[in-house]
């Protein structure tokens, strides 16, 4: 399901940038963190964000959030069914 | 000791599961068969409930599993056979889940090979998300039971009806289409959970290995040990069973009776009978307060407390016993203060001291110590309580066996010892919020009866000294004392991890007399100055130069001889809390821009009380204020904790307050009626402030009244009348606040106190000198009370000042009796808030505590829970220790460029 005609979620200040990761990324990320799909931060499906993205389950998404105390911060979450 | 030592294991895991008949049969040490305790001559029969296989608690008598005696045979398990198996009735729901999700005839779970794969694919993405698991778990039970056919077998299935407690009915159809309903026995139950494969478990909620279903229908009922319901023997030496024995008889009779009866071939209806009686007696054992079921009572109509009664609620064995429980090498008393002791450490009273007790190894550098201390035995300060031996004996020390255990004593052995000076202790007061709430203190033996404390370590605590108590704790091995030492110690807690800034630090008088010590004009001559530095603990070899003498007469300023304190080479500046005047600081400012280190004396010409100017540890300009070393905004005091350490901290933190105290208490200082003093002429010119802004808030009600009022944006006119009578009154109080001001300087204690930062606030010495001002609940002026007025005093409908709770008295002119009650009115909108905001705060706080109190930092810099799952990539999303922070921010740019600044200058 596509975002509702004319309103773009993301050009919205407040939605932090979105961006699903490629298989390779998601390898080096569990790799990274020695951890299971089953250990990461959840996202459901039908999340307004997810949806823009067209992620599906078993997808991470990589979340570009800004943060009073590091400025930058990077936020996994793996999309799970509803 | 000794018996710890014969099963010293670490634990690695735990894992729950169902015990099966096999285990049970298998961890027993004997079968019970006989419903009886003792004979006639009190000794534990064998076969029965006290069986001597399963344990002792009778000190003469020897264990028969493992031999050995009470005490310290930790008992063994038993096993009852029943005769027919019985309902868990803890697994009821589970088992009425279970079969409505299986099939009656092949067991397999009533799903299709497609959904069992899909099924099974959710799970594992589930893991150990509990909440998410059970969900999911509840909706393949929905889903199973609706099906009618198997879709393995394709056997019709019938409805199931579950009965509270342990009744299953099957409501199935006869050949004429009939419904009638068939009771399910266990039996019949066990035989279909039996036939449930190992592979459809998981999507059941059951772990094949740990937790085959059938085991919830018990066949063999484990008998708890001895131990754990040891019988007392009253004063009459009548013996008192414990509930559970007196439950197992109740069930080993029932099994016997039942079992004669299927030998004997009794009628079918006999046997029911008495296997319902035999479920009824299980069931209680288990849980004496299942719904629907008649508690078993003792024969004075006591509830018996069986296992889940020993369990659950406050006082059970998780919350009683092993959230919380009672500590020994613990003491409680009233705290009160002591200046004079450091902020680390703490004053234990002599009979305290003398009661608990540190264990010491013996070796050849303190045996001499021990052996006196042996010798002075238990009631002469510094003694021993026990000595413990180099088998483990712990044998206690009494006046009769001192000598000959001192005579004894060599290296190898352990002696605890009374506390000494120097131990290292835990300090705790409740509630215990943060974890400042237990700091480790070094013990100072005093005499009399309370803990003492330093001043400083107030606030940490939340403490004062009206009455409160609070806790010690004495860590006993050298591992703890180690890790009290290097991680608890009061100076490492200085700055505080909440706003990472100090925590503790000056307060009140140590305020003010820094300010007294430190102001411009303060000088003090050299007995004074040698006699504060004495009092302060300052340790130095030889005066400053006096900076000035009059009449042959040597004097110090305040300033010098504060700089003494000082860190050599510290450089700081700062306008502090009496800067009032800006123009004041600036030329000191952009003189230090300009040279960053200006010759002293150009500062000293520029000096003002309101910029404080630290150059290479001496005080040039400036006095001291809460923002030098209070806390919350003590400036100096975290530079130092930052540059210099906490020990260098701690010793400016006790010096500091010691010297300020030396200082208000021969300078005097103290605040009465008088302080409040105003001349006439002030009292006139608020007069007319009050009088000048009762007429503007009649002016606004009259133009409200005669509807000339323009309505705020936003606002009905009646806010708007409101909001501007408000807005006047406000600024009516603020200005007599200000000519109050303006008539009281720094030569009143009040505002002194109110200005430094000390304690209170100039609105206070204004509410005592001038005026109160308007009383409000919810931020409206009052209106509640009669129709259309608060107190019968007023006209209804007075909308005027003073009939809506503003009071033109001040606390030393006193309240007039309307404005006593509108007082009253006001104050008490506070109690209220803070009583509801204590219960709500407390209720979050908790709530809180439970949720995040697993979470951990792990070494890679991720915050998980005990279970691996990750919630933040980057502890803070910076990974930054707020404690080690500076004011929350990783770190304090302008201070790094000005030690830059600094360094390089001091190379050149
Ligand atoms: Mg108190
Ligand atoms: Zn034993
Ligand atoms: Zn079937």
């Amino acid at each position: 399901m596509a975002a509702k005609k004319g309103f773009n979620i993301f050009a919205h200040e407040l939605v932090p940038e979105h961006r699903i990761l490629s298989e390779e990324e998601k390898e080096e990320l569990l790799k990274k963190y020695k951890i299971k799909i089953s250990q990461l931060p959840q996202i459901k499906a039908k999340d307004p964000a997810v949806q823009a993205l067209g992620a599906k389950p078993g997808d991470i998404i990589e979340i570009k959030r800004k943060s009073p105390t590091a400025g930058v911060y990077y936020y996994y979450r793996i999309v799970v069914e509803d | 000791m000794r018996e710890m030592q014969s099963i010293k294991k670490v634990i690695g895991s735990i894992e729950f599961g169902i015990l099966s008949p096999q285990e049970i049969r298998k961890m027993s040490a004997a079968e019970i068969t006989v419903p009886d305790t003792y004979d006639d001559d009190g000794y534990p029969i064998e076969g029965g409930l006290m069986d001597k296989r399963l344990g002792v608690i009778d000190p003469g008598l020897r264990c028969e599993t493992c031999g050995a005696r009470y005490g310290e045979c930790p008992g063994h398990f038993g096993h009852i056979e029943l005769a027919r198996p019985v309902i868990h009735v803890g697994f009821a729901k589970t088992i009425y889940r279970i079969l409505e999700s299986t099939c009656r005839e092949c067991g397999r779970i009533k799903l299709t090979e497609e959904e069992i794969k899909d099924y099974m694919k959710k799970l594992e993405l589930v893991g150990d998300r509990k909440k998410a698991r059970d969900k999911l778990i509840r909706e393949i039970h929905k889903k199973a039971k609706e099906r009618m056919v198997c879709p393995h077998c394709g056997a019709p299935q019938f409805p199931l009806k579950f009965e509270r407690p342990t009744i299953y009915w099957e409501v199935r159809k006869d050949e004429l289409g009939n419904e009638y309903r068939h009771r399910m026995m266990p039996t019949e139950i066990r035989d279909r959970l039996e036939r449930i494969p190992d592979r459809d478990l998981p999507l059941l909620g059951l772990h094949p290995e740990k937790s085959r279903p059938e085991w919830m229908v018990l066949t063999v009922l484990p008998v708890p040990p001895v131990t754990v319901r040891p019988s007392i023997t009253l004063e009459s030496g009548i013996r008192a069973e414990d509930d559970l024995t007196h439950k197992l008889v109740d069930i080993l009779r029932i099994n016997n009776r039942l079992k004669t009866n299927i030998e004997a071939g009794a009628p079918q209806l006999i046997i029911e009978d008495l296997w319902d009686l035999l479920q009824y007696h299980v069931t209680t054992y288990i849980n004496n307060e299942t719904s629907g079921v008649p508690p078993a009572k003792h024969k004075s109509g006591r509830p018996l407390k069986t296992l889940a009664q020993r369990l659950k609620g406050k006082e059970g064995r998780f919350r009683g016993n092993l959230s919380g429980k009672r500590v020994n090498f613990s003491a409680r008393t009233v705290i009160s203060p002591d200046p004079m002791i450091s902020i680390n450490e703490v004053g234990v009273p002599l009979a305290i001291a003398m009661e608990l007790t540190v264990p010491e190894k013996v070796t050849e550098f303190n045996i001499e110590k021990l052996r006196e201390m042996v010798l002075n035995g238990p009631e002469k300060y510094p003694g021993a309580n026990y000595v413990i031996d180099p088998q483990g004996r712990r044998i206690k020390l009494m006046e009769s066996n001192k000598e000959k255990m001192a005579d004894m004593l060599d290296i190898g052995w352990t002696v605890e010892r009374h506390l000494l000076d120097g131990d290292i202790v835990l300090f705790n007061r409740q509630p215990s919020l943060h974890r400042m709430s237990i700091m480790a203190h070094r013990v100072r033996v005093m005499p009399y009866k309370t803990f003492r404390l330093n001043l400083a370590v107030c606030p940490p605590y939340n403490a004062d000294f009206d009455g409160d108590e609070m806790n010690l704790h004495v860590p006993q091995t050298e591992e703890a004392q180690a890790e009290a030492r290097i991680l608890m110690e009061v100076q490492n807690h200085i700055i505080s991890p909440r706003y990472g800034g100090p925590i503790i630090g000056g307060i009140q008088d140590h305020i003010s007399g820094g300010y007294l010590l430190t102001r411009e004009g303060a000088y003090f001559t050299r007995s004074e100055v040698e006699q504060m530095l004495m009092f302060a603990g300052v340790d130095i070899d030889k005066l400053p130069e006096p900076d000035k003498v009059e009449n042959g007469v040597e004097y110090w300023s305040g300033k010098t001889i504060f700089s003494l304190l000082l860190p050599e080479g510290l450089t700081i500046w700062y306008r502090n809390k009496l800067c009032d005047d800006p123009s004041k600081c600036e030329p000191l400012e952009k003189l230090i821009e300009e040279k960053l280190l200006p010759d002293p004396e150009e500062v000293k010409k520029l000096a003002y009380d309101g910029f404080v100017y630290i150059q290479n540890g001496k005080l040039l300009s400036g006095a001291i204020d809460k923002k030098a070393y209070g806390r919350e905004d003590g400036k100096i005091l975290d530079i130092i904790v930052r540059e210099y350490g906490v020990e260098r901290a701690r010793q400016f933190l006790d010096q500091v307050t010691k010297l300020a105290i030396w200082v208000i208490t021969h300078k005097g200082f103290t605040t009465a009626i008088d302080d409040e003093d105003l001349p006439e002429e002030a009292m006139d010119r608020i007069k007319e402030i009050i009088r000048e802004a009762e007429e503007r808030v009649n002016r606004l009600i009259e133009a409200y009244k005669a509807g000339e009022l323009e309505p705020l944006p936003g606002k009905t006119l009646e806010e708007t009348l409101e909001s501007k009578i408000m807005a006047v009154l406000a600024e009516a109080r603020d200005n007599a606040g200000k000519v109050a001001e303006q008539y009281l300087g720094m030569n009143n204690f009040a505002v002194i106190m109110a200005k430094t930062g000390a304690r209170g606030k100039i609105l206070n010495i204004t509410q005592m000198a001038a005026l109160l001002g308007q009383q409000s609940i919810r931020g409206k002026r009052l209106h509640r009370g009669y129709r259309g007025r608060v107190l019968s005093h007023f006209k209804p409908g007075d909308l005027g000042a003073r009939a809506r709770g503003f009071i033109v008295n001040s606390y030393k002119s006193g309240l007039t009796p309307q404005e006593y009650f509108f007082h009253a009115m006001g104050g008490r909108e506070g109690l209220v808030d803070t009583a509801v905001r204590t219960a709500q705060s407390g209720y979050m706080q908790r709530r809180l505590i439970n949720a995040l109190q697993d979470l951990k930092v792990d070494y890679d810099g991720t915050v998980r829970d005990p279970t691996g799952i990750i919630v933040q990539f980057r502890y803070g999303e910076d990974g930054v220790d707020p404690m080690k922070s500076w004011q929350g921010k990783t770190v304090d740019v302008e201070r790094v460029i000005v030690r830059s600044l600094l360094k390089l200058r001091a190379k050149r």
